[in-house]
């Protein structure tokens, strides 16, 4: 097992926490983990093996190749012994195996729904449901695209009355804290209510 | 475990995303440490005998003077995260490095670690 030392020659070893921000191709999840994030967002590279190719096959991909992912992530330091990294998730369908590991033992996620094309985020909202993982979702609006209302937008995605939908805009860092502080919200508030 | 260094493996091959994989190839899998994207590493020592070392455990030690990430360390050092887990792992047995583990998989999130998160982001 992973040690558990959390004290290091007086230097504290934080534990960290992580926060998925996930939606369709281009829906503003990099700009989203910019805005908020400490440091300029990092990128780091998984490449997809052959076995995990398998998980693929449905989706029509050759399994003998091997392809890059590419994940970028930002980190919020919120004390001494906790840190906070938000991850942006590839939109594609054939990255799922990676939300699986992604999404275990996160907070919860955000799911950006772009105003151009609304239905990209379905696929994120199917799998966070599915994996009853706590998630708000943020109306990115993108100028010159049609507006909608929260209600329009919670309609359009069938989702649960609960769940929070707010507009926003990636490129603002008060924009984007505000989405991440509706997200703990409603994590706190789902602990409340045990299902 | 292979400390020794294989004869032609610097030269092996330039590409900085093949060559790691040529380093984790030769390590045991399933071993004791079980690493998480974000698990939090940490140098554990300043005596570090480099030749006992691959070079990419040398630049992971220097990184890890101050707590990093297991995805920290892959985007800084440009190394894919499942050979750094690799890499790491060997530094934690070896005692040249500690780790801990992400809060969620110790334990529930406590309404005191959602006030604490909801106050950072807050002060940001
Ligand atoms: N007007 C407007 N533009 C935005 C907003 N958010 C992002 N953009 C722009 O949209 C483009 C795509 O944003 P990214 O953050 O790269 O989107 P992404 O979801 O990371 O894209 P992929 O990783 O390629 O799927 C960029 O040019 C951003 O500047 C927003 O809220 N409003
Ligand atoms: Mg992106």
């Amino acid at each position: 097992m992973e040690s558990n030392v959390s004290e290091h020659g007086g230097q504290r070893i934080p534990s960290a926490i992580k926060i998925l921000i996930a939606g369709g191709f281009g829906a503003g999840k990099t700009t989203l983990v910019g805005s908020v994030s400490e440091i300029a967002p990092l990128s780091t590279e998984e490449v997809m093996t052959e076995a995990s190719m398998g998980v693929d096959d449905l989706a029509g991909v050759e399994a003998k190749t091997t392809t890059t992912v590419a994940l970028d992530f930002g980190r919020i330091t919120i004390n001494d012994d906790l840190v906070l990294y938000l991850f942006g998730t590839p939109g594609q369908k054939r990255f799922w195996f990676m939300w699986e590991e992604l999404a275990l033992g996160a907070l919860g996620a955000v799911v950006l729904a772009d105003t151009r094309r609304l239905d990209t985020c379905f696929p994120a909202v199917d799998f966070f449901e599915r994996h009853q993982l706590p998630f708000v979702v943020a109306v990115n609006c993108f100028d010159g695209a049609d507006r909608y209302t929260e209600d329009e937008v919670q309609q359009a995605l069938s989702l649960g009355a609960d769940v929070p939908v707010l507009l926003c805009d990636a490129r603002v860092r008060e924009s984007g804290k505000a989405v991440l502080e509706a997200l703990v919200r409603h994590v706190a508030d789902r602990m409340a209510t045990p299902v | 475990m292979a400390d020794q260094q294989e004869p032609g493996l610097e030269g092996a091959a330039d590409d900085p995303l093949v060559r790691p994989y040529v380093i984790a190839q030769g390590r045991e899998r399933g071993n004791a440490v079980q690493l998480d994207m974000i698990s939090v590493v940490i140098a554990a020592r300043a005596d570090v005998d480099e030749m006992a070392l691959e070079p990419e455990q040398v630049r992971i030690l220097e990184l890890c003077g101050r707590p990093q990430s297991v995805a920290e360390v892959s985007a800084h050092l440009d190394i894919p995260v499942a050979v750094v887990k690799v890499l790491l792992g060997d530094l934690i047995s070896r005692g040249y490095a500690l780790a801990r583990a992400p809060y969620t998989q110790q334990s529930p999130v406590s309404r005191d670690i959602l006030q604490a998160v909801l106050d950072g982001i807050q002060r940001l």
